[in-house]
């Protein structure tokens, strides 16, 4: 059973929400980010998604944009993205992590190599903004084949036959992309939230996260009401970048929105 | 006639190049755009609407100019030039806005975006909206809008918005990444024009097919003067919107050579060039695959190119078909046989060539003494120079 089913199975027998954090490798410098991962499962994270830095992120708002901008100064790319995720592991087996990127990366490393890695990392999921499941065949298989999953995006804009095909590829869980638009935006609308998963949940069986424009303790506690995982990566990457001369600052500011979410959700 | 090139495939494929690689925001619109267009290119009202437009707006056709003194200059090929340097707003890019631009209006769309590079798109685009009546909003990297700051007038006297991207090289890729949040964003309200082979399915099938009337008017033109096919084609290769749009009428004529000239820049070899056929591997960037400029890493590497239309990392899905398969070859020309081609033209024939098209005219130069005096070359003048004057006077160290 891969990590992330195992998770969700266990945050759901216990009636609780997992805590999907994002932040972007290397970001603000490579040495930052195995500490950060271990800070943050301690204060409260059930999943990390870790962000693949990449030149051209078509999907991120201004934020997530310069966090990638930061991490490709010291010249973080997928290969060492893996080699974080393989420190991790020495001191921590059981958090899932997820890898979140665009394809070229992958592309250009090339599918089969990219699987072996990751899986050599321990990688538990993938998520490729740019990859649509109608051209996802080749990667979900090598990744599948290796026990990796491959987690696909939903949208507001997503038709229930849509959500079927997501579904029917995707491993994992199921993100839900909140908003119409890029990550960081601040639209977030709840009822609408409400309404949308009641449809998608009638047409999977994934668990579903929702992430995009999640800002506090008080909204994450609202969208764990209705979904089986909160994914927040803007807020936190805002403290780094408002803390770039204090890193270490920028850490502690980090666990303690992740505490206070933590706790808005569980009670 | 079973072995007719028919391209792309019903999901955008070019053999393994093209396809749709977007976010899934993005897919509906990408639906709802590919239902217009496969309804509409067959829609004899709409046809009739595009040749108007094309005919009485843009100026079309455009001619095919026999090049008598450069020809025998160069002691080979007859050389005829086609001269979408004559369009409506001096380039080939405004056969693909306006034919674009009618399908943002069909489909009830109130609001056009763009990216531009050099500012030739961004204007052709201003134009037709203005035309139009539809709101307009240009993205533009940082360092073209000051490079380019004439284009970045005229775009806004046409009425539209020129907003100036400051993420990443502050260039065209980075532009084309800013129109694509925006679209994500503004999806319901919005159409964006895209103004090469690029992006995701079907635009570099649909901006083909907008611009391939410069091959059918260059081919019949051409036998009209000559009795004959040409022997060879050139083009510069961008995105490749000019040289598709030249090609692909001329694609089941295999006599016909096909040439796409890429930039070298400093050369190939220094690594600061905008040549990913030529010095590239396949990878996916902006909605396909194609041949990319990537680090190990994947990483999309900075581009150089004297001209800012060549300036991109990418190539449209069916140049890298064509290369993969042979049906044209692609070779590159540096920034420095790129002014001596312009110069050239400029003196022999009185016509300024963009620096885009001088790629070409350069390669023209070394194509055509290979050829034989009774062979045709049809190279694609895809736009005038005016734009460059700056740029040119500033290479050569002269103060305007």
């Amino acid at each position: 059973m891969s990590r992330l089913k195992a998770r969700f199975d266990e945050l759901a027998a216990e009636g609780r929400k997992a805590l999907v954090p994002f932040i972007t490798a290397g970001d603000p410098n490579p040495m930052f980010t195995v500490p950060l991962m271990h800070e943050m499962t301690k204060a409260g994270a059930d999943v990390i998604e870790l962000g693949v830095p990449f030149s051209d992120p078509m999907a991120d708002g201004p934020v997530i944009q310069r966090a990638s901008e930061r991490a490709l100064e010291h010249r973080v790319g997928l290969r060492t993205v893996l080699a974080m995720v393989s420190e991790f592991r020495k001191n921590d087996q059981l958090t899932p992590i997820v890898l979140m990127g665009y394809l070229n990366p992958i592309e250009i490393m090339g599918y089969e190599k990219f699987a072996d890695a990751s899986q050599q990392a321990e990688v538990d999921g993938v998520i490729t903004v740019d990859l649509p499941p109608e051209e996802a065949e080749e990667c979900v298989a090598v990744l599948n084949a290796r026990g990796i999953d491959q987690v696909f995006l939903s949208a507001p804009n997503s038709s229930s036959e849509r959500i079927k095909k997501i579904s029917a590829v995707g491993g994992g869980y199921l993100y839900y992309v909140s908003v119409k638009g890029i990550t960081g935006s601040g639209h977030l609308n709840v009822k609408d939230v409400e309404q949308k998963l009641a449809q998608i949940r009638k047409n999977t069986k994934l668990p579903i996260s929702v992430g995009f424009g999640i800002k506090n303790a008080e909204m994450a506690k609202k969208i764990a009401s209705l979904a089986d995982g909160v994914v927040v990566g803007s807020a936190f990457i805002s403290k780094i970048e408002d803390n770039l001369d204090n890193p270490e600052r920028a850490k502690q500011e980090i666990i303690e929105l992740i505490k206070s979410m933590r706790q808005a959700m569980d009670s | 006639m079973t072995d007719m090139y028919k391209m792309p495939d019903e999901r955008g494929h070019f053999g393994p190049y093209g396809g749709i690689f977007v976010a899934e925001t993005l897919m509906p619109a990408i639906s709802e755009l590919n239902e217009a267009y496969q309804r509409y290119l067959i829609d004899p009202d709409f046809i009739a609407e595009l040749d108007a437009d094309l005919k009485h707006y843009v100026g079309r056709p455009s001619p095919l100019y026999y090049a008598e003194r450069w020809s025998k200059d160069l002691g080979g090929a007859q050389i005829y030039l086609k001269r979408e340097d004559l369009n409506h707003t001096g380039a080939h890019k405004v056969n693909n806005t306006v034919g674009q631009a009618l399908l943002a209006k069909r489909m009830g769309k109130t609001r056009i975006i763009a990216e531009t590079g050099a500012g030739q798109h961004g204007v052709a685009t201003a134009t037709v909206a203005a035309r139009l009546g539809l709101e307009c909003v240009v993205y533009m990297g940082a360092v073209d809008v000051e490079r380019q700051a004439q284009n970045v007038y005229r775009m806004k006297l046409l009425g539209a918005t020129v907003v100036p991207v400051k993420s990443g090289s502050r260039t065209l890729k980075d532009a084309l990444n800013e129109a694509m949040r925006d679209w994500v964003t503004n999806i319901d309200e919005t159409f964006y024009i895209i103004g090469t082979v690029a992006g995701p399915h079907p635009y570099p099938a649909m901006v083909r097919d907008f611009q391939a009337i410069i091959g059918r008017e260059a081919k019949q033109q051409c036998q009209e003067m000559t009795g004959q096919l040409p022997d060879a084609l050139v083009a510069c290769v961008g995105g490749g919107s000019n040289a598709i749009g030249l090609f692909y009428p001329f694609i089941d004529d295999t006599s016909v050579k096909m040439y796409g000239v890429e930039a070298a820049g400093d050369g190939v070899e220094t690594g600061r060039h905008s040549a990913p056929l030529c010095a590239g591997r396949p990878g996916v960037l902006h909605g396909n695959r194609t041949y990319l400029m990537a680090d190990d890493d994947g990483e999309i590497i900075e581009t150089h190119s004297i001209s800012a239309g060549l300036d991109y990392p990418g190539v449209g899905p069916e140049h890298a078909w064509l290369k993969d398969t042979g049906r044209a070859e692609y070779v590159n020309i540096t920034d420095k046989e790129a002014l001596e081609g312009f110069h050239v033209l400029t003196r022999l024939e009185g016509i300024i060539p963009a620096l885009e098209s001088s790629h070409a005219m350069a390669y023209t130069m070394k194509l055509a003494p290979k050829m034989s005096t009774n062979e045709i070359l049809v190279v694609n003048l895809s736009g005038r120079g005016d734009k460059d004057m700056q740029t040119i006077a500033q290479y050569e160290g002269i103060d305007l």
